[in-house]
């Protein structure tokens, strides 16, 4: 970095405000829905702002507008029953593949969708995450949703024989190192193929594993007013498991 | 008619003893009860776990039957659905993705359950890589402390080379509320919570500062749009972001969904390198 940078750096510029305009925007055709999309076009004619003001257009008028009762109840508060966690992948958004309803769940995604054991010095983001979700918000399930060709868990399953490092990649997916070693132990003929597959969901196994070291979590549980379940999404073939698992947490007994 | 209606009832009332389908394999309720009472007549040490389990299961039957929530259905449901309505209908949109993903934008959006960006801006799968968390925060270049943002970011920017990163704050935020409720001499209550809202401190002090005189609804509205900037300039601490930027392939965008108006903001930051000035 220059040492006499002409930093601009806190320059905001309003670029665009879509609210009341739309209403009365009475030239709106309506959209065309995803069974009309192609493609993704080439980016030379790719507008980022285009993009956001449709799509935006299309939630108000043929979401928000219509069901007023709806959204204003939810503008109060939101009472969702899921935490789901979700890979940051584009294309396995939750919403989507589960045809979900805005305020059914609270979300986070990341990186191969991972849950770390409690560190409130390495992980503060999905601690915080999980403490919301239970203490304020009381969710019912939570939900952690692996998927197919997964890049996190590609990486992980290449560690350490790569050429590249990353600062951050590989600290993070190590996350699912158990995962990984408990399914070359126990495979130790598969194919990359095949292990890439086992990983993703003994990765949601060790995942649903880290969520029990949260009191909030272990407490639910416990009382049997969380429940936590695995899933994978296989956008391959079409597919979607779920991984249903029992903790019983029984009382102490007083030897 | 006395006579059809009162065989009608007991048609309705009776009871199915015996379910011949693969799932029991024939093997009656009474067998299953009959099982039951034989064991913890031989093992009267069962007796309390045998009656905390029958209790469970009373109550889950209850459930099943008042159509209470059950999540495995509306998992299925869901995803019936978007198979029969989306994935099967668009074949080619899905073999392209099956094969690899290029997304333009990479989101970043609050955890809360009223904002997914696939709902408020109708991204559709393949569009935006996208991260969610407490109240949508970037945070600074930190290896220890926060790698998952660092390893999205990374992705995304150096794998993906998305074009894109828009960073989505919103109305009535829980976790900006918690910011601007901590307490002025920074004790915490929570484990994670206040330590991650932290990350917007920033933001906090300089709405504090300049609009001090706005009633505390308003001036969470101001600090959720403030901390979108601080977040957007965390982004610019990480070194491939930077590159990126003043290479002109990625720009920086913050936005504000209002769900209470209806509304949504949009705005760019802008950055760049001169080259050397001597």
């Amino acid at each position: 970095m220059s040492k006499y940078f002409k930093g601009d750096a806190a320059a905001s510029k309003q670029v665009s405000s879509i609210g009341d305009e739309l209403d009365k925007d009475k030239n709106y055709v309506g959209h065309k829905n995803i069974t009309t999309l192609q493609a993704t076009p080439q980016s030379s004619t790719f507008d980022p702002i285009e993009r956001i003001k449709y799509g935006f257009k299309c939630f108000k008028i043929d979401e928000f507008n219509k069901h007023p009762d709806y959204y204003s109840k939810l503008a109060e508060k939101q009472e969702p029953k899921f935490l789901i966690f979700a890979c940051s992948d584009s294309r396995v958004s939750p919403t989507n593949i589960l045809n979900l309803r805005p305020g059914e769940a609270f979300m986070a995604r990341n990186i191969a969708n991972m849950v770390p054991a409690f560190n409130q010095l390495k992980q503060a983001g999905v601690g915080a995450i999980i403490e919301y979700a239970i203490v304020a918000l009381k969710v019912e399930v939570i939900f952690v949703i692996g998927h197919s060709r997964c890049g996190g868990i590609e990486r992980l399953l290449s560690l350490p024989n790569v050429d590249t490092s990353f600062d951050f990649i590989d600290d993070w997916v190590s996350i699912g190192q158990p995962a990984k070693a408990k399914v070359i132990a126990q495979n130790p003929c598969a194919s990359d193929e095949e292990l890439f597959t086992l990983i993703e969901k003994e990765s949601v196994m060790n995942s649903l594993v880290n969520l029990l070291s949260y009191p909030y979590v272990r407490t639910g549980v416990a009382d049997k007013k969380l429940k936590l379940m695995g899933g994978h999404y296989d956008f391959v073939n079409g597919n979607f498991q779920i991984m249903e698992v029992d903790y019983d947490i029984k009382p102490t007994i007083d030897i | 008619m006395g006579g059809t209606f009162k065989n009608c009832i007991l048609c309705c009332t009776k009871k199915p003893l015996v379910v011949e389908d693969m799932a029991t394999n024939g093997y009656s309720f009474d067998d299953a009860i009959d099982g039951l009472k034989k064991l913890l007549s031989e093992k009267s040490e069962l007796h309390l776990v045998a009656t905390e389990k029958i209790k469970e299961l009373t109550a889950e039957l209850k459930g099943v039957e008042s159509g209470e929530f059950n999540p495995v259905e509306r998992i299925k449901d869901g995803f019936a659905r978007f198979k029969k309505e989306k994935y099967e209908a668009n074949p080619t949109l899905f073999n392209e993705l099956a094969k690899g993903q290029s997304p333009k934008f990479l989101v970043f959006a609050c955890s809360d359950s009223r904002v997914c960006p696939s709902h408020i801006l109708d991204f559709q799968p393949g569009e935006a890589f996208v991260v969610r968390n407490i109240a949508n925060m970037v945070p600074p270049y930190d290896t220890i402390k926060h790698s998952g943002a660092g390893a999205a970011i990374e992705y995304a920017v150096l794998h993906l080379k998305v074009e894109n990163i828009v960073v989505i704050g919103h109305s009535c935020c829980g976790g900006i509320k918690g910011l601007m409720s901590i307490p002025e001499d920074g004790t915490t209550a929570s484990d994670f919570i206040e330590q991650w809202v932290k990350i917007g401190l920033p933001a906090k002090s300089k709405v504090q500062g300049d609009f001090g005189d706005l009633d505390h609804s308003d001036l969470c509205t101001k600090c959720e749009k403030e901390a979108v900037n601080v977040s957007l300039g965390n982004l610019l601490t990480y070194p491939f972001v930077r590159e990126a930027v003043v290479n002109k392939k990625l720009s920086i965008k913050g936005g504000h969904y209002d769900f209470v108006k209806g509304a949504f903001d949009l705005w760019s930051l802008d950055f760049g390198l001169s080259p050397s000035l001597l």
